[in-house]
């Protein structure tokens, strides 16, 4: 995709410093949720679980220097098949692709 | 500051909800049709429903002078009944003349099964039978990417469907550009733990360009927050926006696609 302006080109002067003046702490908590979760699962000896696998390989491309992270991410999470599912197998989404068949 | 909550579903809310939205600026709510967090039997209970959205939650919502609009449908979640189904679309038109309905929705694909792709080809169908607004929702997590195309896929094979007249809902970074691309409308969804944080719809905002998008709460049942769309205009403004961007993005586009419904008219106070 072509880059485009972005809107405070139209709009009011760049902020961009703000950007990591308020977003540093939210999101460094994140991240250690992210590895606390990690130890926690280990701990309990459920790190097996494909939920968490989907995890591991996401979180090797939060770091792999690329752009386009959270597109990569949430691909990587999602269903790669392109078939309708003949059946339901309940209502609710896991979060992370695991075979049906 | 004003702005559209252009998808809420009231009836989970409570009447303080209604108050917190009209001081922090909202001027009108949509309600689309959907699942009420249990599966209803029979096309009776959908008929109460579509009476709730289009007569008793506009009144509840003009006791603060929030104009109210709806949305009509089955959601996905309980398109597996085909049977089910195809009795609760029979009933969908003779609700269509109703004041504040806008369209058919939130129709989609909740798991991407072939039950849930006939019953949206379905609501298509009457969507353009009755010349009606659409607006889809797009699947959760792991499923959102593939629903997401297949969605795409019905509606540009329907050669009764002008994307310019349907939203798809509920896009990601993974998703919206496959929305976009085909001229289709994009909602983003701002939920605190899944779909869209208000930074990272600004994000979105900031690499698409803003054109043929909206941002909503979609507060229901479940973890959401009926303040969500405001809450992104601080992050804009964060950012240094200036007010007219916002004011471009959380009102006038949500208005521009609305407004293609004649029955979407906001008074002289909120028309700007």
């Amino acid at each position: 995709m072509p880059p485009t302006p972005t809107p405070r080109a139209a709009g009011a002067g760049p902020a961009s410093a703000a950007l990591v003046d308020l977003g540093f702490v939210p999101t460094r908590a994140k991240l250690i949720e992210v590895a606390a979760f990690l130890d926690r699962v280990e701990r309990h000896g459920v790190a097996d679980d494909y939920r968490v696998e989907a995890l591991r390989n996401a979180v090797r491309l939060l770091a792999d220097g690329q752009p386009g992270r959270a597109q990569r991410i949430l691909e990587s999470l999602s269903d790669p098949t392109t078939v309708p599912d003949e059946v339901s197998t309940g209502k609710a989404a896991y979060g992370a692709y695991k075979s049906r068949t | 500051m004003r702005y559209i909550e252009p998808h809420g579903h009231m009836v989970s809310r409570t009447t303080d909800d209604y108050e917190a939205m009209v001081l922090a600026g909202c001027q009108a709510v949509c309600e689309p049709a959907f699942w009420a967090g249990f599966d209803r039997t029979s096309a009776d209970g959908f008929r109460d429903y579509f009476r709730q959205i289009t007569e008793y939650e506009p009144a509840r919502a003009a006791k603060f002078l929030l104009p109210h609009f709806s949305w009509l449908c089955i959601n996905p979640k309980e398109a597996e009944d085909l049977a089910l189904a195809a009795d609760v679309v029979a009933l969908i038109p003779e609700f269509l003349a109703k004041p504040n309905v806008l369209g058919i929705g939130e129709i989609g694909l909740n798991r991407n099964t072939r039950n849930e792709l006939k019953v949206l080809e379905w609501h298509i169908d009457v969507a353009v039978k009755h010349d009606q607004l659409i607006l889809v929702h797009t699947p959760h997590l792991e499923d959102k990417l593939k629903g997401t195309q297949l969605i795409v896929d019905v509606l540009k094979s329907h050669p009764g469907v002008k994307p310019g007249r349907v939203i798809i809902d509920h896009v990601e970074e993974h998703t919206i550009t496959r929305v976009l691309d085909h001229g289709f409308w994009a909602g983003i969804t701002l939920y605190p733990d899944s779909k869209s944080s208000p930074p990272r719809a600004v994000d979105m905002v900031e690499i698409t360009g803003g054109e043929r998008l909206w941002l909503n709460s979609a507060c229901d049942w479940g973890v959401s927050d009926p303040l969500a769309v405001p809450k992104a205009a601080l992050e804009m403004r964060r950012r240094g926006y200036s007010a007219d961007w916002i004011d471009r993005m959380l009102y006038r586009n949500p208005l521009q696609f609305l407004s293609q419904c004649p029955k979407f008219r906001l008074g002289e106070a909120s028309a700007g």
